[in-house]
């Protein structure tokens, strides 16, 4: 347990560090503003670069785990990262949502989910057409067009002016700018809701009675 | 086998009676004291001006100073919730032996006080048992999601005009968020334990918190519609002092929302009648059933310190939080003066501020206490049923209603003004009321006799 734990330990360390290095490459592209300088290393740093640890980490535990109920607690450590960058990108209203939907709302679901099956150790792999050569292949397409686009791309970089609340402005765009896509997407989840309880509702039988009552 | 007890002392000694004493008021004097003094000088611009902080410091030096100031908050916090939960047990536990008619814990010092912490040193020196075909590193790490879920609470719990860790801006949202964190732990300890009980326990927590969620949530939308913000800070300086000038009273849906979010609270935490995933009397103990030692006591420690968690957000959102009655928050903002370290008026009122917010969570917390032992456990179905079918409606009902009615009070701002004094008015009379009924059932009884000599 412990050997497999530093393995992933070390390849998330590797895989930020790669991280690392493309942010000094895209920094060097010239693709940021002509006034934007790089400050020197501070704590916050080290604290952002241990967040996004985490969350990579988590991610990996998601991914290779053979239990899945420790897929889910990888999930939670990936998930929570996810909102401590939010929270470092000045977007504190979206890391607590993050929290709530995703930790409060999914992850339990997956919990409880997870839970009620049996044998959920040493889960056999029941579709083995794709298997490492295919996962193999997938990183070797995927990864140079995302390291192309992360070096071409013209980031818009600025610093926040100070850290300051956000919610009035999500909430007064929600209600002005993007009203049609925020009640389109209200709609979608009414949608989904009344599929769920049609789904769930037992079929009742004429003769029956409802069970539910009294 | 009956065990031999040493027979009862005919008299508490009298030095057993002061130490008491003096624990029970000492004990909660130092730690409000020290949430007194430390939260307002623990705070970026405070100790930037202390220390002589400007852009020209390292970085480094500055964080570390944050982060050794936000660690020191921390560890204040915990220990507050630590104390107060061993606290509330000793008075829950005397309560209910009030009610039922029996004595309750009365060995350890004057009126048995130092029970919790008779109970704390046994629940350190216990074995720490893992069954041996539990899932060994969850079911160790289990606890510990528990104990951040209730402890990140403390962030954003106002105590006083200016005592507060930090004041988020999305305050409410982000209590309302972190209790997940309580929910997953649930989870884990009851599915890791590999004992169908404590599953059963679990499952049943899960559902129901997750159930509950959204009628506290819709509940909590209607101060927030009322205040214009969602900030713990903001939501209490929006309220005012007196009782016709809180939230609860100054508007006919806030007051059933109130018994919403408080009912909704109770069964998130866990509490009697909602206390089905630790039902003793189905699940053995439910998700702790295969806990011992001290992973047991973090369990029942969250769930004693949810109770100052629960009170205090209800009195933060509905009845006025830490408002003096004839003093503004803004008088107080104007005689802290310009220094680093605040005039003595200013901590004056900030200790007048605590001692009001401690009083009306106290008040709550009694009110949680006496229903556990008052009403039975209620059913699953019957759980869901409550939560779905009546709080989910009448909640979305109570929010609509708030909305329409804060476009009134805009068009005519004395509505609030007749509002809450008819509705503090009808409060006032149904406590009377209370109070006669209760007079009543003592005599009923040929008087209600205190017997002093098994204090």
């Amino acid at each position: 347990m412990s050997k497999k734990l530093y393995t992933w330990i070390a390849l998330a360390a590797l895989v930020v560090l790669f991280v690392g290095v493309l942010g000094v490459e895209v920094g060097r592209g010239g693709a940021l503003p002509a006034d934007f300088e790089v400050g020197p290393f501070t704590l916050r740093d080290a604290i952002f670069y241990l967040f996004a640890a985490l969350t990579v980490a988590g991610a990996g535990l998601t991914a290779f785990s053979r239990n899945i109920v420790y897929s889910a607690v990888g999930l939670l450590t990936a998930l929570t990262g996810a909102g401590a960058i939010y929270a470092w990108m000045d977007a504190d209203f979206l890391a607590v949502t993050q929290l709530l939907v995703y930790i409060g709302g999914v992850l339990v679901l997956i919990l409880f989910a997870v839970m009620l099956t049996n044998r959920i150790t040493e889960v056999k792999v029941s579709n083995v057409s794709l298997g490492v050569a295919g996962g193999v292949a997938l990183l070797a397409s995927t990864v140079p067009v995302l390291c192309f686009v992360a070096l071409a791309t013209p980031w818009a970089a600025h610093e926040p002016e100070a850290f300051g609340p956000t919610t009035r402005s999500i909430g007064n765009a929600f209600l002005s700018q993007w009203l049609l896509p925020f009640e389109l997407a209200s709609l979608v989840l009414l949608a989904t809701l009344i599929g769920a309880v049609v789904i769930a509702r037992k079929e009742l039988k004429a003769d029956e009675p409802d069970p539910s009552l009294g | 086998m009956p065990v031999n007890y040493p027979p009862a002392p005919k008299h508490t000694p009298r030095w057993m009676i002061a130490v008491t004493l003096a624990a029970m008021v000492g004990i909660p004097a130092l730690i409000l004291g020290a949430v007194l003094v430390a939260t307002p000088l623990l705070q970026p611009g405070v100790l930037d001006a202390a220390l002589g902080f400007g852009p020209e410091t390292s970085p480094w030096t500055r964080d570390l100073v944050y982060v050794a100031a936000v660690l020191g908050l921390g560890f204040l916090m915990v220990n507050f919730g630590a104390i107060f939960s061993g606290a509330i047990s000793w008075y829950e536990r005397r309560v209910a032996g009030r009610i039922q008619s029996r004595i309750g814990p009365n060995r350890a010092g004057f009126l048995g006080f130092f029970v919790w912490i008779a109970d704390a040193v046994k629940m350190i020196l216990k074995e720490d048992l893992v069954p041996a075909e539990a899932d060994a590193l969850l079911f160790r790490a289990a606890p510990y999601f528990v104990l951040v879920g209730f402890a990140c609470t403390f962030v954003v719990l106002p105590f006083g005009h200016s005592l507060a860790v930090t004041d988020l801006d999305v305050g409410i949202f982000y209590v309302t968020s972190v209790t997940a964190l309580t929910v997953v732990g649930i989870l884990i300890s009851g599915w890791s334990s590999n004992s169908k009980w404590a599953l059963f326990g679990g499952m049943r927590s899960a559902a129901q918190v997750i159930s509950y969620e959204i009628p506290a949530g819709l509940a909590i939308f209607v101060p927030v519609a009322m205040a214009g913000t969602l900030s713990m800070q903001g939501l209490i300086r929006a309220q005012g002092g007196f009782p016709w000038e809180w939230f609860a009273f100054r508007n006919p849906a806030a007051l059933v929302a109130l018994f919403i979010l408080f009912t909704s609270q109770l069964a998130e935490a866990n509490r009697t009648p909602f206390d089905l995933p630790e039902a003793e009397s189905e699940l053995v103990a439910g998700y702790l059933s295969e806990y011992s030692g001290f992973r047991f006591a973090i369990f029942f420690l969250c769930e004693w310190g949810n109770i100052w968690v629960l009170s205090a957000i209800a009195v933060t959102l509905f009845l006025g939080g830490w408002q003096i009655p004839g003093v503004t928050a803004e008088q107080i903002d104007a005689v802290r003066g310009a220094a680093t370290v605040p005039a003595l008026a200013w901590w004056g009122w900030n200790a007048l501020s605590l001692v009001v917010f401690t009083a009306k969570t106290l008040v709550l917390c009694n009110v949680v206490v006496w229903l556990r032992w008052t009403l039975p456990r209620i059913r699953v179905d019957q759980m869901m049923g409550l939560c779905w079918k009546y709080l989910v409606p009448i909640a979305f009902g109570c929010l609509v209603f708030t909305l329409f009615w804060q476009v009134g009070v805009g068009a005519r701002p004395q509505l609030e003004a007749i509002t809450g004094g008819v509705l503090f008015a009808g409060a006032v009379v149904l406590a009377l009321l209370f109070g006669r009924r209760v007079r009543l059932n003592i005599q009923a009884v040929q008087g209600d006799k205190f017997d002093l000599s098994n204090w």
